[in-house]
């Protein structure tokens, strides 16, 4: 994780840079993007007809050609500023302003680890594929790839493959499993029919599937063994952080449950369970779950929360300490959190993933209301509301509170005391 | 003038109904008809099956059986009698032939129209029953191969037609690029969290019909929209699992694509012109999630142009001034109701509209619907044949441009109209909108 | 004839009682059983379920012409109803039955003159010929019966039929008589268990459909 510490955490307001006077420099300037703590704004900016350029605080950086095309603008967790871009149909990642070795005849899907150090893009060239993570790709490419992931330090990453070609409407051949899944470029000696999301454990050692035998049994598969159970349906498994289980959501004849190393882990049954994680303080199990049908909650440990929500459950996190769950639930296109089971007793047009506090007596939350954007803590509203704005940081004391924001055109960095909301 | 009927060859040979039905044993049938019968299903197919009296009321709700000298084999009640009554009759004890024919009737004898529930005084889901034998019959694992092959598509790449990820993107970029032409700042903004909304579409738009694509990004670069596009999987809002019976991966479709739409926190999806996508999104694969409703508002294009174009935001230059007709596409009028939202936008862009009969709730379905056309060459000549009401209906219309914002109708009817030789040219919606309107960008 | 009293008395008396548990048991039964199974594996229908848009499905349905399809065949339409309404109706206002009803209850109700209950019945057997004819004529009806539908049409017409002759003395008034009252009576213990349920699960499936047209497709289902 980023360590927050050594941010500036006293200036209390900042005008980092004015976007209006960018408007002027460019024939247009792309959605911006702010570094994690707050310092820089960028956004991708047209310099000339089929020319563009990335623009940080104001100065574009200093390129020898501009990009012909320019996407994916992502600050990484460390701050470093990183674009996919391309020239004479070569395609490379530019961080900081400076690009790639490697050329690529495309690349998407940008993928960063925890810390920030390693960067990874999914790539076709000669429509071969594979990874490639810090400037450096597989090995072995395959003829298709889906899925791709990087483990949590950014030493593996990995992705579904196709290892077998198959020729048009060969539906039975396909039905045979063309697929497997390949970390760091070497695939699993083991074919399925689907290979779909997976997950790495704490150190990347591992790693677990959701895949299908054939078009009816589904199972986890882990390091390319599959469970000997085979259920109507998985999604996605995880590993717990302290055991290195493999918990995932299986369904059953009689509903959806979690099951552990192949092991039925729930006793109750819903009518969905997904997006299940694990404390690695309290070691308690939580999951996105569908108590009964159309009725979205959070169960935590097999047991569902009071309160259900009609529309959907999502962006469910623990606290710190694993003691408490948030989460955003919605109901007849109403956002709001709702933190241990009590929602918000506010509504809004959309809410972006709760933030707990350090020591999670807090919740915090990007929302958006009316069509302009703002930050509240605990269910009560910034007194600002904003063109746009960044998910909330708190200090690492927990008093203070990181407000990111544009204010007609000007980007602000302020820090707003907790108790201020 | 009356049209010919069109004779075809009855016994058709698919590869995917051969081979499924060469490897499928007696032993199978009845696991997989007790799993269906006794564990999937419920009330609602037996009130069906014990409801329906054998009046053949419901008869002349259908097009193929109006289209074939009134082939009494091809009334929804004899779908069902076909099919489904005599797999319970029989308590699933049948022969793998029977299933290789209950596959082809299921699958390319019915569109899952629904057209038949508002003739039937019970209101029986004849299409309901027939997608419960699609279910059976792929768990038999006795499909139509060109469908079949869709449905692995989707497994595999959450679309329709094999798109590869990066062609995905890259044609978006390509059409942005050609868009700035005409709109020196177009744009088609990827994976722009908080936009307004999310724009998806169907597999074959990148595939076939990219300037399908471009125009819309004109469309709504010139209203001024604030929107976006999943560079991820989840894109592709159609499902032809759905129509295979493999009700697992529609589910998983559908939670690709609405969690990509939570993923770009959009307030709502506006999906393109499409009728069976929409179905799959707003009210069949939503449901095997749990979602009662769709959990992020689902608006179909022909809602969203009825916005546009009421709430002045995009204006008609000169309307359209060749003769149109529309189709009416079942999912999105018998399944949402936007009949008089088509029409005022219609009526908006064109200047002379000629309502063809029946319209409305009561039109008659394309014969592509259902997944039928997905089915593909070897059932085309008979898809053609059972729709020659169809292609009567617009003959009489006598108008020159034949509007169908859907893409299967869109298909389906380019072939009837072909082949029975009716003089008219098949257009979405959208092609029509991106002529006549004004375009800031130009002036 | 007094073989004919006591055949009269027991097909009169019992077997009327064991008739009616029948139908009314056996009518429970199988709505119960539908409802156990919403309830066992369906439950989301639940959610889908209006009242008003029932009623306005169900309301279009039992009103003759008021939809489309009834419209469009108007024989079938005038045919249908007669004869349901013949069916439903009629047996409460013939004059004979209110006037078992007074002797064994003690209390009843107006009736329908015999003049015009004798031409309903007339009418309902007439009815129940054209479904006949229907069936054995029309390609796509006789493609769908089986051999049970005439059997549920029998059941259904036979009370009607040796009501009339029983009224009219043709032949043996007696005979007739407890001809009626049996056909009748196997009429209810036949609702519950054949094609005939559809008068039990009707209104369950026009309401489902109702609710689903109108609440989620916001279409019409008529
Ligand atoms: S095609 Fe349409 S009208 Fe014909 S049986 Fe199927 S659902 Fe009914
Ligand atoms: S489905 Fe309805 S209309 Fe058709 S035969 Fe059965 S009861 Fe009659
Ligand atoms: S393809 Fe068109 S007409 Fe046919 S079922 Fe779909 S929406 Fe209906």
């Amino acid at each position: 994780m980023t360590d927050t510490a050594n941010w500036d955490w006293e200036t209390k307001e900042k005008l980092v840079s004015d976007l209006n006077e960018w408007k002027d420099s460019y024939n247009w300037v792309e959605e911006p993007y702010v570094s994690p703590d707050g310092e820089k704004i960028a956004a991708i900016v047209n310099t000339d007809e089929a020319e563009f350029n990335v623009c940080e605080n104001g100065k574009a950086w200093e390129i020898e050609e501009p990009f012909e095309k320019a996407y994916s603008l992502r600050y990484s967790p460390d701050g470093r500023l990183i674009v996919l871009s391309a020239a004479d149909d070569e395609w490379k990642p530019v961080v900081d302003g400076k690009p790639w070795e490697t050329i690529f005849d495309f690349i998407w899907d940008l993928k960063f680890s925890n810390d920030g150090k390693a960067i990874a893009v999914a790539s076709q060239t000669d429509t071969e594929y594979c990874m490639a993570v810090n400037d450096v790709p597989w090995e072995d490419s395959y003829t298709f790839m889906t899925c791709m992931i990087l483990s949590a330090d950014g030493k593996k990453s990995a992705s579904s493959v196709q290892t077998i070609p198959l020729g048009q409407a060969e539906v039975f051949k396909f039905q045979e499993g063309a697929f497997t899944a390949a970390v760091n470029g070497v695939p699993w000696d083991k074919n399925f029919v689907n290979v779909w999301n997976m997950a790495f454990n704490a150190d990347g050692s591992s790693l677990a599937a959701e895949v299908r035998h054939n078009l009816y049994d589904y199972t986890i598969v882990v390091d390319g063994k599959p469970w000997n159970t085979v259920y109507g349906c998985v999604w996605q498994p995880i590993f717990h952080p302290n055991t290195n289980a493999v918990i995932a959501p299986v369904k059953l004849k009689d509903g959806w449950t979690l099951a552990c190393d192949d092991n039925i882990l729930w006793d109750s049954r819903f009518t969905q369970v997904w997006q299940q994680m694990v404390s690695k303080e309290s070691e308690k199990i939580a999951a996105i779950v569908a108590s009964s049908y159309g009725k979205w909650t959070i169960a935590v440990d097999g047991k569902p929360w009071n309160i259900t929500f009609g529309d959907m459950v999502t962006d469910a996190v623990f606290s710190p300490d694993g003691s408490r769950v948030a989460c955003i639930g919605t109901d007849k296109e109403q956002y709001t959190i709702c933190d241990n089971g009590n929602a918000w007793d506010m509504k809004c047009d959309m809410v972006w993933k709760p933030v707990f506090s350090p020591d999670g007596n807090k919740v915090a939350a990007k929302i958006d209301k009316n069509g302009k954007r703002t930050i509240a803590v605990d269910g009560r509203l910034w007194n600002k509301m904003c063109d746009e704005v960044w998910e909330p940081v708190f200090s690492p004391d927990g008093s203070k509170i990181l407000c990111r924001s544009v204010e007609d055109g000007k980007y602000y960095r302020r820090i707003i005391p907790v108790n201020e909301f | 003038m009356a049209l010919p009927y069109i004779e075809y060859e009855k016994n058709i040979i698919d590869q995917g109904l051969e081979t499924g039905t060469e490897r499928l044993t007696k032993e199978r049938i009845a696991k997989v008809v007790d799993k269906v019968i006794g564990g999937e299903t419920g009330a609602r197919l037996k009130a069906y099956v014990d409801t329906c009296v054998h009046c053949g009321l419901c008869s002349d709700a259908c097009h193929m059986y109006l289209s074939t000298k009134r082939d009494p084999k091809l009334t929804p009640s004899a779908k069902v009698k076909r099919t489904m009554s005599v797999i319970l009759a029989k308590k699933g004890n049948v022969s793998p032939a029977f299933i290789k024919k209950a596959s082809e009737i299921a699958s390319t004898e019915c569109n899952l129209c629904k057209r038949c529930v508002q003739y039937c005084p019970f209101g029986i889901d004849i299409a309901y029953v027939m997608s419960v034998v699609r279910r059976i019959c792929h768990l038999c694992g006795v499909t139509p191969l060109y469908i079949q092959d869709t449905a692995h598509s989707h497994s595999v790449t959450q679309n329709q037609m094999w798109v590869k990820e990066d062609e995905w993107i890259d044609t978006l970029q390509w059409q942005e690029e050609d868009s700035r032409e005409e709109i020196p700042d177009c744009r088609i903004p990827l994976d722009k969290e908080g936009a307004d909304f999310m724009y998806s579409v169907i597999g074959p738009e990148p595939k076939f019909l990219a300037q399908l694509l471009y125009q819309t990004a004109i469309i709504f670069n010139a209203a001024g929209l604030n929107w976006t596009m999943p560079s991820f999987p989840g894109w592709d809002n159609s499902d032809m699992a759905m129509f295979t019976g493999d009700s697992e991966i529609m589910g998983r479709n559908k939670r690709f694509h609405y969690e990509a739409a939570q993923r770009l926190k959009v307030k709502k999806i506006v999906m393109g012109e499409c009728g069976h996508a929409f179905r799959a999104a707003y009210d069949m694969g939503n449901r095997w999630v749990s979602w009662a409703m769709p959990p992020v508002p689902m608006v179909h294009a022909i809602e969203f142009y009825y916005d546009l174009l009421k709430s002045g935001k995009i204006k008609v230059k000169e309307k359209y001034k060749k003769s149109v007709t529309l189709h009416d596409p079942c999912n999105t009028i018998r399944g949402r109701g936007l009949h008089e939202k088509a029409r005022y936008v219609i009526n908006e862009l064109c200047e002379n509209f000629i309502e063809m009969h029946p319209n409305r709730e009561h039109n008659y379905c394309c014969n592509a619907g259902g997944g039928v056309i997905n089915c593909g060459p070897p059932f085309k000549k008979k898809r053609v044949s059972t729709n020659r009401i169809k292609a009567q209906q617009c003959a009489d219309t006598g108008a020159e441009i034949l509007i169908t914002p859907c893409h299967n109708c869109h298909s389906g009817m380019e072939d009837i109209i072909g082949d029975y030789g009716v003089d008219m040219h098949v257009k979405f919606i959208n092609d029509i909108m991106y002529e006549v309107m004004e375009k800031p960008g130009l002036e | 004839m007094n073989n004919f009293n006591g055949i009269y008395n027991f097909v009169s008396g019992p077997l009327v009682w064991l008739a009616f548990i029948i139908f009314i048991g056996g009518s429970i039964y199988r709505i119960r059983n539908l409802i156990v199974l919403v309830n066992k594996k369906e439950r989301y229908i639940y959610t889908y379920m209006s009242l008003k848009y029932s009623l306005r499905s169900i309301m279009h349905w039992i009103i003759p012409f008021a939809t489309v399809n009834w419209r469009k065949r108007p024989l079938m339409t005038i045919t249908t109803f007669i004869f349901h309404a013949g069916l439903v109706i009629m047996p409460f206002f013939v004059s004979a039955h209110v006037v078992m009803f007074h002797n064994a209850w003690g209390f009843s109700w107006p009736s329908l003159p015999e003049s015009f209950t004798d031409t309903v019945t007339l009418l309902v057997i007439i009815c129940s010929i054209i479904f006949l004819i229907r069936r054995l004529v029309l390609r796509e009806v006789k493609f769908l019966t089986d051999a049970s539908d005439f059997g549920v049409l029998l059941i259904t017409a036979a009370p009607f039929i040796t009501g009339f002759l029983a009224y009219h003395n043709v032949g043996s008034y007696h005979f007739w008589v407890i001809l009626h009252i049996l056909s009748g009576e196997i009429m209810l213990v036949a609702i519950p268990f054949t094609k005939l349920s559809h008068m039990l699960y009707a209104v369950f499936t026009r309401a489902y459909i109702g609710s689903e047209f109108g609440k989620v497709r916001h279409a019409r289902d008529w």
